[in-house]
């Protein structure tokens, strides 16, 4: 018994999920689950979502995780810190809206949350 | 023809990986070189995240990118590798059994007995801005570095960017160019605040134009740019008449001329024996995050892994007379002696 206990404890099954939308730039939808407590750049790689490269593995040094958040969400996600603000800096078509997605944490308030990706990552 | 720099081993890559390569050679007794197309040792823990911390290194709970750099660099200290920074490794061939013959873009030769290929991600590179039809103007018109600032004299310059690299090209192309306009996305620039100064008061006093926005169209014919538009942040666009354009957004890791030394690539990493790590082609490995094996996970400790059983197989090609003795640095004197511990 003790077994199937600590593998439900360690399935995903059991952890907090989030519904997350992410639109590629040509319309493609995806929606998936994001665990709680994860980001979203983390939730696009386990996805395989494209448009989303992450080349520093989430460090916030590189700038190739960006996403346009939807509009109806920008509010609640809120702005991107001033470290990432810089590094904004090396993204490319950048709207007001845009955040880099490995700084972008999962939360239960941001369950339904829609975020864009963008044509290029500038690689 | 340049006469070729001969070493045992000659290191691809200076990254961790490349660096811990230095030591596990060193106690064989195996001289190294090695080359990073980076100014400076220690390849994305330099570049990408020197003030990050690193939690996974064994035995050390936590250590910043740049700290794991010093250590390692300490920690080599006692063989003696020599380096070559701000080159990229350009062509690689066998002209022996083995016996690599190595150039590099600044004209280097090398000739090796063996190569380790520690080049992470490939080369770090300037990244290209996703402006339709910049590529013809590449190398003519558009810059990603200034070699010499006599080429942008009595020109008209468009530099883009907020860091360090756009703010001291601007002050320092500014008195000799005809025109200087400088863009940036947003009127905040996070470059040294000395140089964000001097930049304010050329634009005070009218040295140089600033623009906040981001170029959306080249103009221009056979290479040579004659206008940049820039698209502002409440959509008015602005047209510059210009003869040089400049994107300092910073680099990106591109897998390079590697893929032009004719091994068999799987999906842009190259493919190794996991006993060795060498590739293919015998006398040639390959280390870290630049191979792949079933298994492979990308992680500095894994590469460190893989310098030491590298190095084991390097030893048969530089000392093919030799037998290799192993030993440990804990209870060997003449591995001591090497480390000038004993």
């Amino acid at each position: 018994m003790s077994d199937v206990q600590e593998l439900s404890r360690d399935s995903q099954s059991t952890a907090k999920m989030a519904k997350i939308t992410f639109v590629e730039h040509d319309g493609t939808r995806h929606d998936v689950e994001g665990e709680i407590g994860s980001t979203v750049m983390e939730t696009a790689l386990r996805n395989q979502i494209g448009g989303i490269v992450a080349e520093c593995g989430g460090a916030c040094t590189c700038a190739t995780c960006l996403v346009h958040v939807d509009d109806a969400w920008a509010e609640k996600v809120g702005k991107p810190s001033a470290e990432e603000e810089d590094m904004l800096d090396f993204a490319f078509e950048v709207k007001p809206t845009s955040r880099l997605s490995c700084q972008i944490k999962v939360t239960e308030a941001l369950d339904g949350l829609v975020v864009h990706t963008p044509s290029y990552q500038g690689r | 023809m340049t006469e070729p720099i001969k070493t045992d081993v000659l290191i691809i890559g200076a990254g961790p990986v490349g660096l811990f390569a230095v030591f596990e050679l060193g106690l064989l007794d195996i001289k190294a070189h090695l080359v990073d197309i980076l100014d400076k040792v220690g390849g994305q823990c330099a570049e990408l995240y020197p003030e990050k911390p690193i939690y996974d290194i064994p035995a050390i709970p936590q250590i910043s990118g740049q700290g794991l750099v010093h250590a390692l660099m300490e920690q080599i200290k006692p063989f003696n590798p020599t380096f070559h920074l701000g080159e990229m490794v350009t062509t690689l061939e066998k002209i022996g059994e083995p016996l690599f013959r190595v150039t590099t873009d600044r004209g280097k030769v090398f000739e090796a007995k063996a190569v380790a290929i520690a080049a992470g991600g490939g080369s770090f590179q300037p990244k290209r801005p996703p402006i339709n039809g910049i590529e013809p103007y590449e190398g003519k018109s558009v810059h990603y570095a200034v070699r010499k600032m006599d080429t942008f004299r009595d020109k008209r310059l468009v530099i883009v960017g907020g860091g360090d690299s756009a703010l001291d090209w601007t002050l320092n192309l500014a008195p000799i160019a005809k025109r200087l306009t400088l863009v940036h996305r947003r009127d905040d620039f996070r470059g040294a605040p000395d140089s964000v100064n001097k930049m304010r008061a050329l634009v005070a006093n009218g040295g140089v134009d600033l623009k906040i926005g981001q170029v959306t169209l080249l103009e221009g014919g056979d290479g040579q740019l004659t206008a940049a538009s820039i698209k502002g942040n409440d959509g008015t666009v602005t047209r510059v008449e210009c003869d040089a354009l400049l994107p300092f957004f910073g680099l990106t890791m591109k897998l390079g001329p590697v893929a032009d030394w004719g091994l068999k690539l799987d999906d842009d990493l190259i493919p190794v024996d996991t006993g060795t790590f060498e590739t293919e082609i015998p006398g040639l490995f390959a280390i870290g995050d630049i191979n792949t094996y079933p298994g492979k996970v990308k992680l500095i400790l894994c590469g460190f892994h893989e310098a030491a059983l590298m190095a084991q197989r390097a030893y048969h090609y530089v000392f093919p007379e030799k037998r290799l003795v192993f030993q440990y640095t804990t209870s060997s004197t003449n591995l001591q002696k090497k480390l000038g511990v004993a």
